[in-house]
């Protein structure tokens, strides 16, 4: 089996990440910061280890301002239904997942202005086009770090600056990215990161959350779920520090522990070998199906991609190629829009969509070469039919 | 030495394991022990330590702007 859907779901996974999940299963498996007994206190250090893991990650000082969500999602949501106001302004580009467009529309139809910048048709946005949105006063900038759709990844940091100068707060969907993309809060000028546990991370799924920066004011972030945190019970309003106050309820502390395996074998590998590794396998998919006859990639520019790339033949319907390669060749890989629509419109495959190969870490060479021999010999005789 | 023993009291688990983080990166003897009933309604844990520590770690924190609610001698 060749498995190229690390952009739906990394795997496989670092056996640190089972070896965590397994351990506290059989050895703590208790509730954390509920309680003050043992096992309660390691249930609260695992959460707390995989929460520094994540910000020693991303160079984010304080581990207290990672807070824990169920996905990228989930930290989205915070995030733009946290801050964004009627009447407030919020920056989109081209290139978003419904992740981002959802939660935005409907806050539009509660009174939020939302623009969008369009993209390049490789999924580029340019940072002068931004600038040129942000001559009106914008609350908040929200971009998708790197495609999910073609891998196309974006000058976060120039980005990142034009909307801080702008009195914008910069928002970065790092779904795709965290995990395989060096990120760096200040660095990068990110104030709210959105990350997810299950894809580059190595994690569950289950997993994710948002990186809340230092200047963001989180007294205007409302949470969106109150209820029990083990602080402050003697009082029936929610407590006012992180993370405690966007956390309520029993959090997913297995998947949490499996999450930090994840963080620490990133930390150990080096990001500079993941990033090593995964440029070849972009290269060689970008080049290898780029040499088919009637096949046409919605690639991204060399310099800034993931190894996802997107692809549809002349031949063949994305369902149908799809199909023929789990059922002939085993190979596992994603078609259709890929939850996101807009991508798909900057790049011009919408509303058809595309046949999707997202390789990852543990992706070899020779799986590559594989996928693109049977995509070749799938268009050959599509073609002939 | 003196051997009393103080505890630092916290609004939450998170910030307790941060604290006892710190405190072991300072050498500071911790342990995290749950909240005793007389000081305290709440279901959580604080942090012990030998009182005659109590400049040092009040220092860590603020280096770190470590935000606890007392320190209180057992």
């Amino acid at each position: 089996m060749i498995y190229l859907d690390n952009a739906a779901t990394s795997f496989p996974k670092p056996a640190a990440v089972c070896d965590a999940m397994t351990a506290f299963a059989l050895e703590i498996g208790a509730n954390p910061g509920r309680s003050g007994h043992r096992l309660s206190v390691d249930a609260g250090r695992v959460i707390y280890e995989t929460r520094e893991a994540i910000a020693s990650l991303f160079n984010m000082p304080d581990p207290l301002r990672v807070l824990f969500a169920s996905n990228a999602t989930g930290g989205l949501n915070q995030a733009l239904l946290g801050f964004l106001r009627p009447g407030d302004r919020v920056v989109t580009s081209g290139m978003e997942h419904n992740s981002v467009m959802r939660p935005l529309r409907a806050l539009e139809s509660d009174g939020v202005r939302v623009c969008v910048v369009p993209s390049s048709p490789e999924g580029v946005l340019d940072p002068d086009d931004l600038r040129r949105m942000l001559r009106e006063k914008t609350d908040m900038v929200v971009v998708n770090h790197g495609s999910n759709v073609n891998g196309c990844m974006q000058m976060i940091r120039e980005l990142g600056a034009i909307a801080r100068r702008a009195g914008a707060l910069f928002l970065v969907d790092a779904a795709q990215t965290a995990g395989c993309v060096d990120i760096e809060m200040e660095r990068d000028n990110i104030d709210l990161l959105a990350f997810t546990g299950h894809k580059a991370l190595f994690g569950p799924q289950g997993t994710g959350g948002l990186v809340a920066g230092e200047r963001v004011p989180l007294e205007r972030m409302r949470p969106l779920i109150y209820g029990g945190t083990g602080s402050r019970s003697e009082f029936e309003t929610q407590p006012e520090f992180p993370p405690d106050r966007y956390e309520s309820g029993t959090p997913n502390t297995i998947g949490i522990a499996g999450l930090g395996g994840g963080v620490r074998f990133i930390l150990e590998t080096g990001m500079a070998e993941i990033r090593r590794h995964e440029d070849e396998l972009a290269a060689a998919l970008v080049d290898g199906l780029g040499s088919i006859d009637g096949v046409r990639l919605y690639a991204a520019p060399p310099e800034r991609r993931l190894s996802t790339v997107s692809f549809t033949s002349e031949a063949l319907s994305p369902s149908e190629l799809g199909l023929c390669l789990d059922e002939e060749f085993d190979i596992l890989c994603r078609v259709g829009l890929h939850c996101s629509p807009a991508a798909h419109a900057s790049l011009g495959s919408f509303p058809e969509g595309t046949i999707r190969f997202s390789a990852g870490y543990f992706t070899t060479s020779d799986e590559i070469s594989a996928a693109i021999d049977a995509v070749r010999a799938l268009v050959r005789k599509g073609d002939r039919a | 030495m003196n051997e009393d023993q103080c505890v630092v009291l916290f609004h939450s688990t998170s910030l307790a394991l941060r604290g006892e983080k710190l405190c072991r990166e300072e050498k500071i003897l911790v342990k995290l022990i749950p909240v005793p009933r007389r000081l305290s309604s709440d279901c959580g844990v604080c942090l012990r330590f030998p009182c005659v520590e109590e400049e040092r770690l009040r220092s860590v924190f603020a280096a770190k702007a470590l935000e606890f609610d007392d320190i209180v001698r057992l």
